[in-house]
Formats: structure tokens, C-alpha cells, sequence
């Protein structure tokens, strides 16, 4: 049988339904109050988990549903129509970074404590990665965690952590040695009542409701019990996990540019210039016909790189450079074109394109952070370089 | 989960074609681009071979089996030629499905079988001196006269003009009625062996310089009744039917091109070097490269979505305005950092890539130019 089998089925079908409601009545009536406050209710976290929104990733024995990545894209695509970017990067945070390092790196003890009520979204999660210091450049990692006897010391500060300024817990990366190679980081669970762990929210000019933080790290104290994975896994288990995290960036970023077309093309029928509405323009016309095709072309590749990961997690032999390969293409691609409709978007409202008042400038802020996030467009082009045997710049 | 739209014997036949390629085409594309020509033999045998009819029903002469088997033949032609996939893709997408979709019993056997075994050359003539993407513009006529049709006036641009044996041709035959200019226009099965056919001459073009491509003249030229394929009046709805398949073509073996300009470029930037070494191994050409092979990517990615839609008998209007745009501006974009990346190879007569990069030009004016698909699209997006 030629053709593809499609990606989505009848009950994913039931659950988007099911994910269209819950952001219609639950987020999208909220996102211009959170928007201004700069804030959303800690218990969203606890609705989207009754509602089962974090369960498709994880297995039943834990509270989930699946796995079911289908059925998180799904979700992811829904979410984006609510339009509050810092409330999803917060939701995602917590799911599609902390919880899922949980799942895939923790053991039962770990999962039972820390997975069971993060899917119910009662416990909260960050993953802590970046430093005020390093990136993308993850090998460059200073903060240290020293054993001493049952127990690891860390001291350090991380900077951008999303949800690391009300999570319960943080997964921290943390330099257990300084051999060379890529075994030098070890994951631990810090939990945020920690004595000598501080945080402070910073201030964005987009995601602005998200409660990203600055962590520090001083003689915190963690449990070995509370190490995630074998000690020197950590490059390789953040390596690993950047590839679902891009995926679920480029369908973010495909839905915020269908939203931003949508917006720009409502604006464009209701204002009128020169005695007819902008809409009725041919240049607006086509560079809306433009963007259409590649808003469709990027997420055609993003279903691309997604229908690998759905085969990989249902024991389908792929094969990792593929993977890797497409899954950079699509966050690469995806998360510049977000911008650039949301740019067009600005455009065409004008004036009105820098007020608050209107969502365009705020889908324009929030969609800028793609091309940075989770590895930024530069390092996703040395990625594909090595795939094609080039040069990446060392 | 099956991650290929491709099974085991689309591979085979890819590597069937493949092989006829490497040897019988592949190895005279520069010379009879240099001449201006290549012989009708490749027709017979992409014909002989059972090349042409890949996705025609057995029962017209065609092997029976489906689009993806269509994609893997001009894939195989794209990846070395958009001239030599262009009249191949004239052959089997363009002037012989409306064959097969409006044609009697009679037209299939007489016109169809023929064509799908290379031994007759098809056309499609829809542009004119004066009117191109502008369809119902057109002004050749056909006039019923008792038992024929009189037909007098232009066609411009036809590629396999000069060299074919029929000509698939949408002609007004009757005056356009207010409110409905696309009333009054019918298909033909031109049979260009009759009187009153003239090939007036072979254009000299830019690119794509194998292929003919030429302005004809009928002047009264008289065809048989049965000369009419489908409808009469109907004509502009079944060309449009018609421009779905052409378009679909372009874009399979566009993006073919494109991947292999890419690959070629690849492979010099690794070897060519420059301050002491390849320049492949400088960031700002790696990462041109990377940016080139995402657009491949994900244009095929687009593309591969269309052919799943039309292999299950969807008409998407929209996707395939949308894939053909998108091919255009990619093969171009493509074929140009390709000219740039070689630098002075890239200028050079003959190369592969200067040459693709001339033929691509072509993708973004042919088959309905990017400004046509623009306007398609902004009309059923409702703007």
C-alpha cells in the first residue's frame, strides 16, 4: 500500500474537540487580562491536568493516557489558539521538558514523587539548563554539583529557566566533572524549598506572562536519590530530549503563524484606505497567497519530522540522523516564518500595529523567541551542515 | 506507521528508470542542448520501456499503476534534466490525460495507446501571441462547417511543437457571452499531419534549449468532427482539469531539480578549495547550504502531501497552486546560491549548473506563472 497513513485518527479528532473547548472556555477569555498583569493563575496547571491535557505523553501506571505524541501535537496545536504565548511556554515547560525528563530518565521512586502529580498538574516543573553564561552551548556548563557521601552539592545560577520562578521542582544540569568528551553533566531534581536555592522572575519583552526565572544555587543540598540518570549522562540525555522540544516548538510556531494570517487578513478586510478595504489591494492579496504556501510548507515538514517521532515512540526502526536532520529543518524553518507573518501582520495594521490594544504586536514580541529558544536558528543550520558532511564553524 | 509513501516496487522501478537515465539520457543532455534538439527515440524509448504510461489504466494502454509510480519516472528525469522531464512531463501529465478523462472509446485507441508507447508525440497548446495565463482570452477559432471544424489562428510558446504528431488544443468556439468569458471554449485533438497546420518557426530560448518550443499557425485547417475531446463549450473547465496534472508534474521533477542542484553543490563545496581549505568548511557557506537543503525539505515535504491528495483522487485546487508556486520561487532560489556558491563554475556554458539554473527560469512563468497561482490562491482563501 503506497501513500501515507494519516498522521491523525478519528479519536484524536475527538480529542482536539476536546482541546478546542477547553482553551476556548479556559485560556483564550483570560489571555488579554493575563497579558496585562503580566500573570496567569498558578491554577491553570491543575485544570489543564484534571482535564487530562498532560496525560498523552506518559503511561497509564503514572496517571497518563498513551503514549500518545499524536494526541500532544494536537494539544500543543490547540493551545497556540489561545493566543497567551508565555502561558504555553509555562505549560510547556512544565510538560514537555520537565515531566518528560522525569518519565524518560527517572526510576520508579522518582516517577511515583515527581511524575504522578506533575501529569495532575498539582506539582510544578522547570527544566534548568541554560546559564547567564552558555546556551546553546550546552558542553559549557558551570555549575558544579560535588558528591559528599549520600548527598550532591551544587552551587551555580541558571538564567532563562521557564516556570523556574513558581516551579515546586527544577530538573537541573550540572558539571560533575571537567574531563573532555561529553560526559561531564549529570541531571539532578532540585526541589525549590531547598535551603540555598533563590530565584528571581525576569522581566521579558515577550512571553510576558510566562514566569521565567533566574535560579542560583548556593550549597544547595540533593539527595542522591534525586539524581536523574547515571552520573555523566546529562549532554547526552538534553541532547536527546532537544529533539521532541523542537518538534513541539515548530507546531507552536505553525499555529502562531496561521493565527497572525488570520488576524492580518481580518484587519486587512475591516480597514479601508485610498476609498476600498486593504483587502481588496492585489499586493496584499498575494503576499497573503505568499504566506499561506509557507505556512503550509512549514508544517508539512514539521508533520514530517513529527511522523518520525510517532514511529519511533510506537518501536518503529528510524533511523537518528533522519530524525535529527528533519526535526532541525522544521524547527529552523518554522520558527523564522512565525515571525515574519507575524511581522506582515504589524504591517498591515499600521499604526495600530504597535498598540498594545491589538494582539499583532504581541504575537510579533511573543514569535521573535523562536528563532532563539531551544537552540537557536544558527545552531540549528550547523546541525544540518554535519548531516551534509560541511563544516560547522570549530 | 509506514514513513515512505514509496513500497518495494516503486524502488524498483526507481532504480529501472534510474538506470535508463544514467545511460541513455543522462549522457547526451549537454550536446543536444548545444543542438537545440534531441532525437524522437527518446520518446520511443521511454515508450518501449513502458515509461509513459506509468499511471495510465492497463486498459488504455498504460501499466496500470498509481501517481507515486508517475512521481518516482519524473523524479528520475527531473534529478538530471527539467528540459528532458519538461517534454516527458508534456507527453505523459499534459496533452494525454485529458485524453483518458474526456475522450470516446475511439479517441483512446486512436490517439492515447499510440502516445503512451512513444510512437506519436504529444503537445498541449493553450498560450497565444497575445494571451497567456489569461485563458479565455484566447482568439484561435474553429468554425463548424458539415461534417468538420475549421480552425484558424496561433499558439505560441508550445513545447514539442514542432515535433508533434497531435496537438491537445483548447480553441473558442463560440463568441464569449457576458458574464461567462469562459463560455465558448472546446478541446481538440489536433492531428498536425493534416493541411493548414504550419510550424512557423522554433523559438530560440534562454533555457531549456533541447526542447522545441514553437509558434504555430493553423489556417483553415480542417478537422474531422471527432477532432472535438469531451464537451463542446466545456473546453476552459477541462483545460483547468488539465492544468492540475501539469501543474502537479512541474513540481515533482522541480523539486527534483532542485535536490539535485543542491547535492552537486554540495559535493564541489567540499572539494573546491579557497584560503587553504574546502569551502564547505567555511560557516557561511555551510550554513547557505543548510538553508538550501530546509527548503528542499520542506517543498517536498508540501509536494509529497499534494501527490498523497491526487493519488486518492482529490482535486486540490489549492495544494497544487500552492506546490507549484512553491516549487518555482525554490528551484530558483536554489539554482541561483548554487551559481553563487560555484562562483565562475557556475557560469560556465554547458555546466549542469548553469544550465539548470537557465531551465529553471522557465518554472516560474510556465503552467500558470507565480503571479496566476497568487491570484488562485487569494481567491479561495475568500481575499
Amino acid at each position: 500500500m503506497s501513500g501515507l497513513e494519516p498522521l491523525f485518527h478519528d479519536e484524536h479528532e475527538a480529542y482536539r474537540e476536546a482541546a478546542r473547548r477547553f482553551v476556548a472556555n479556559e485560556i483564550a477569555p483570560h489571555a488579554e487580562e493575563w497579558e496585562t498583569a503580566r500573570d496567569f493563575p498558578r491554577e491553570l496547571f491543575a485544570k489543564v491536568g484534571a482535564a487530562g491535557f498532560f496525560g498523552p505523553k506518559f503511561e497509564e501506571a503514572w496517571g497518563g493516557s498513551g503514549p500518545d505524541y499524536a494526541a500532544e501535537a494536537v494539544w500543543i496545536e490547540e493551545l497556540s489558539k489561545g493566543m497567551t504565548y508565555g502561558t504555553a511556554s509555562d505549560l510547556g515547560a512544565h510538560s514537555q521538558l520537565a515531566s518528560l525528563y522525569i518519565d524518560r530518565f527517572g526510576n520508579d521512586g522518582l516517577k511515583d514523587r515527581y511524575l504522578r502529580p506533575s501529569i495532575d498538574g498539582t506539582l510544578l516543573g522547570a527544566l534548568g539548563v541554560t546559564e547567564p553564561g552558555t546556551g546553546s552551548d550546552v558542553n559549557g556548563i558551570s555549575t558544579r554539583a560535588r558528591q559528599d557521601g549520600d548527598h550532591w552539592v551544587l552551587n551555580g545560577s541558571k538564567a532563562f529557566i521557564t516556570n523556574g520562578a513558581w516551579s515546586d521542582y527544577v530538573v537541573v544540569a550540572a558539571r560533575t566533572s571537567d574531563n573532555p568528551g561529553h560526559d561531564n553533566l549529570t541531571l539532578f531534581v532540585v526541589d525549590a524549598d531547598s535551603p540555598g536555592f533563590e530565584r528571581s522572575r525576569m522581566r521579558l519583552i515577550a512571553w510576558q506572562t510566562s514566569h521565567t526565572a533566574e535560579l542560583f544555587f548556593n550549597d544547595v543540598s540533593v539527595p542522591d536519590r534525586n539524581r536523574l540518570g547515571d552520573v555523566g549522562a546529562g549532554f547526552r540525555q538534553i541532547m536527546n530530549n532537544f529533539q521532541w522540544e523542537r518538534v513541539m516548538m515548530s507546531l507552536g510556531a505553525v499555529a502562531l503563524a496561521e493565527l497572525s494570517l488570520e488576524t492580518a487578513i481580518r484587519y486587512a478586510r475591516d480597514r479601508r484606505a485610498f476609498g476600498r478595504p486593504v483587502i481588496e489591494f492585489q499586493v496584499w492579496q498575494h503576499r497573503f497567497a505568499d504566506l499561506s504556501v509557507r505556512i503550509r510548507t512549514g508544517k508539512a515538514l514539521t508533520y514530517r519530522a513529527l511522523r518520525l517521532h510517532v514511529a519511533a515512540e510506537n518501536g518503529a526502526e528510524v533511523p537518528r540522523e533522519e530524525l535529527v536532520r528533519l526535526t532541525s529543518m522544521a524547527k529552523l524553518f518554522t520558527q523564522r516564518l512565525a515571525w515574519q507573518v507575524a511581522d506582515e501582520c504589524v504591517q498591515v495594521h499600521g499604526g495600530a500595529g504597535a498598540l498594545k490594544e491589538y494582539p499583532a504586536q504581541r504575537l510579533w514580541r511573543d514569535a521573535r523567541v523562536g528563532p532563539i529558544g531551544g537552540g537557536t536558528d544558527d545552531i540549528m543550520r550547523n546541525i544540518i551542515a554535519r548531516t551534509m558532511g560541511l563544516g560547522t564553524g570549530h | 506507521m509506514s514513513l515512505s509513501s514509496f513500497t518495494e516496487e516503486h524502488d524498483l522501478l526507481r532504480k529501472t528508470i534510474g538506470e535508463w537515465v544514467d545511460s541513455e539520457v543522462a549522457p547526451h543532455i549537454a550536446d543536444w542542448e548545444d543542438q537545440g534538439d534531441f532525437p524522437d527515440e527518446v520518446f520511443r524509448r521511454a515508450g518501449e520501456l513502458g515509461f509513459l504510461g506509468l499511471a495510465f489504466p492497463e486498459s488504455a494502454g498504460g501499466q496500470g499503476g498509481d501517481y507515486w509510480a508517475q512521481v518516482v519516472f519524473l523524479e528520475e528525469v527531473g534529478r538530471v534534466s527539467q528540459a528532458i522531464a519538461m517534454v516527458l512531463s508534456v507527453q505523459t501529465d499534459m496533452s494525454t490525460p485529458p485524453i483518458l478523462e474526456f475522450g470516446t472509446q475511439a479517441q483512446i485507441d486512436r490517439w492515447l495507446k499510440p502516445a503512451l508507447r512513444g510512437v506519436s508525440i504529444g503537445a498541449i497548446g493553450i498560450t497565444e501571441p497575445d494571451t497567456g495565463s489569461d485563458v479565455a482570452s484566447i482568439r484561435t477559432r474553429a468554425v463548424r462547417d458539415g461534417d468538420e471544424w475549421i480552425i484558424n489562428g496561433s499558439k505560441m510558446y508550445i513545447t514539442n511543437g514542432a515535433r508533434a504528431d497531435f496537438i491537445t488544443m483548447v480553441v473558442r468556439t463560440r463568441e464569449s457571452e457576458e458574464g461567462n468569458p469562459w463560455g465558448g471554449i472546446s478541446m481538440f485533438i489536433v492531428d498536425t499531419s493534416l493541411p493548414g497546420f504550419i510550424v512557423s518557426r522554433r523559438l530560440d530560448k534562454v533555457g531549456m534549449k533541447l526542447s522545441d518550443t514553437a509558434l504555430l499557425y493553423m489556417d483553415d485547417m480542417r478537422l474531422p468532427a471527432d477532432a472535438l475531446l469531451g464537451v463542446e463549450g466545456e473546453g476552459f473547465k477541462q483545460i483547468m482539469w488539465e492544468l492540475q496534472g501539469e501543474r502537479m508534474g512541474v513540481s515533482i521533477f522541480g523539486v527534483a531539480g532542485a535536490r539535485a542542484v543542491l547535492e552537486e553543490t554540495t559535493r564541489y563545496a567540499k572539494q573546491r578549495e579557497a584560503f587553504g581549505r574546502p569551502i564547505g568548511q567555511f560557516q557561511t557557506v555551510s550554513h547557505r547550504l543548510a538553508e538550501m537543503a530546509t527548503e528542499v525539505e520542506a517543498v517536498q515535504s508540501l509536494v509529497y502531501e499534494c501527490c498523497d491528495l491526487w493519488n486518492r483522487g482529490v482535486y486540490a485546487t489549492e495544494e497544487v497552486a500552492m506546490a507549484k508556486l512553491a516549487v518555482g520561487q525554490l528551484s530558483n532560489k536554489v539554482a541561483d546560491e548554487a551559481v553563487q556558491t560555484m562562483g565562475g563554475a557556475g557560469l560556465v556554458e554547458g555546466s549542469f549548473i548553469s544550465r539548470e539554473w537557465l531551465a529553471m527560469r522557465i518554472g516560474r512563468i510556465g503552467g500558470g506563472s507565480d503571479e496566476v497561482q497568487r491570484q488562485i490562491l487569494a481567491r479561495i482563501m475568500g481575499i
